[in-house]
């Protein structure tokens, strides 16, 4: 299962905004996706994140794949994180 | 200790001279006298509150290096100017060139060479960047409306046309792009810089160099709000080492001389950054180096005074400056003062 490498001088703030040092990009993440992010910080991987969110949020399973897939794809646009 | 400053132009460009003085006296370790040299009985800085104690008008670059070098004289017999801060772009030449007369009569400038100023300038830079691999977007140098004929075969619209010494506008084709060669080459004359346009992330740097090819100081900034005409009207620091290595490196081919600021583009599709412009003076964001934790204009009044200045090896990012207008409100005998008598008093000596 794929694991995510994330900058170690990213911090997502308890409301969910993001800075970047390196080019000063700032971006808001939603509730989700503050809970993805922290997971892909602690180095949990697909599986293990899919896993946990569907324990904490009332969603099925085929839903929650799809907008995974759509965040993660986001992050890597923004050079926020690194499939390992 | 008497310093004078000239750009306290705060308007919506606004100069550097009034970031450059808050932050001497926000260095704790200023206990002098703010000279304001001013070209307009209307620049907003020397009617607001602390920032000079006494101005005097000056007159404008093109009136020639004698009459300015005269009027300094005058002010010099008046004050006693122990140093000469230059902000703005279009006067530097004429203070370069007068620096060692001015050292005579005892005013100390911290200033580059002429030769320094023309390897930086718009038309030369790109064979600045050539010669010291750095990487910049070509360029054509236009004197007449003929030359923008050479876009469409050199690159491909939008395109970016600048000023020798202020001005730009991006240009979707040749009818845009020779609209601003009138509009510029009417204001500030010729030759007009058609560049080529880099798609991406505009950063900035304040810095100073002492001169040997040191940085003493320099922090990084990307603007976050830009206004109709392309100013930065807030912006925020930040810190990616390959910008301040780069950074470095023109300072260090330059061995410059003063403080500067050094425009990037970050190109989108291969996140190499590409030399735009370097400005040979602060820029009007000066305080935010100031609040991030270097205070490069006192650095720089310490250096023109011949003293030891370290150098700053760090600073906060997330540091962000907002720029606001607000309506100063004054008296009309103020405004006489300095238009009839060319001088304006807000602290006696």
């Amino acid at each position: 299962m794929t694991a995510f490498a994330v900058p170690s001088n990213l911090a997502v703030s308890e409301n969910g905004f993001l800075f970047v040092p390196t080019s000063g990009e700032t971006f808001t993440l939603n509730k989700l996706g503050i809970s993805i992010f922290k997971l892909m910080q602690k180095g949990a991987d697909t599986e293990e994140i899919i896993d946990a969110l569907l324990e904490e949020y009332d969603i099925d399973k085929t839903t929650l794949e799809k907008d995974f897939t759509d965040f993660v794809n986001q992050l890597k646009h923004h050079n926020l994180i690194e499939e390992k | 200790m008497k310093v004078a400053v000239t750009g306290l132009n705060n308007i919506d460009s606004p100069g550097p001279g009034v970031p450059v003085i808050r932050g001497l006296k926000d260095s704790g370790k200023f206990d002098g006298t703010i000279i304001g040299l001013v070209y307009d009985s209307l620049e907003p800085g020397m009617y607001m509150d602390n920032v000079s104690d006494r101005n005097y008008l000056i007159p404008y670059p093109s009136s020639g290096l004698e009459e300015l070098y005269s009027r300094i004289e005058y002010v010099n017999e008046k004050e006693g100017i122990d140093v000469l801060i230059p902000t703005l772009d279009s006067e530097l030449y004429s203070f370069t060139k007068l620096a060692p007369r001015l050292a005579e009569i005892g005013i100390k400038t911290f200033l580059p060479t002429t030769e320094n100023l023309n390897m930086r300038a718009k038309d030369k830079l790109f064979d600045f960047c050539q010669a010291h691999d750095i990487k910049a977007p070509k360029n054509i140098l236009a004197s007449s409306v003929q030359d923008l004929y050479k876009i469409s075969s050199e690159f491909n619209y939008p395109v970016a046309v600048k000023g020798i010494f202020y001005d730009a506008y991006i240009c979707n084709n040749f009818d845009e792009a020779k609209t601003a060669f009138h509009k510029i080459s009417h204001k500030w004359g010729l030759p007009i810089i058609i560049q080529e346009f880099i798609k991406g992330e505009e950063y900035n740097i304040c810095a100073l160099g002492d001169g040997t090819g040191e940085t003493i100081g320099a922090v990084a900034m990307k603007k976050l709000y830009i206004t109709d005409n392309g100013k930065g009207w807030a912006g925020i620091s930040l810190k990616d080492d390959p910008l301040m290595k780069l950074s470095d490196k023109i300072i260090s081919a330059l061995k410059w001389k003063s403080g500067t600021e050094l425009e990037f583009v970050k190109e989108k599709s291969s996140n190499q950054y590409y030399l735009l412009e370097i400005n040979p003076r602060f820029p009007a964001w000066v305080y935010l180096s100031v609040a991030a934790g270097q205070n490069l204009p006192y650095a720089l009044l310490e250096l023109a005074q011949g003293k030891k200045v370290e150098k700053f090896e760090n600073y906060e990012v997330g540091k962000i400056f907002i720029r606001y207008s607000w309506d100063l409100i004054t008296d009309v005998s103020k405004f006489e003062e300095i238009a009839v008598k060319g001088e304006l008093v807000n602290k006696p000596e």
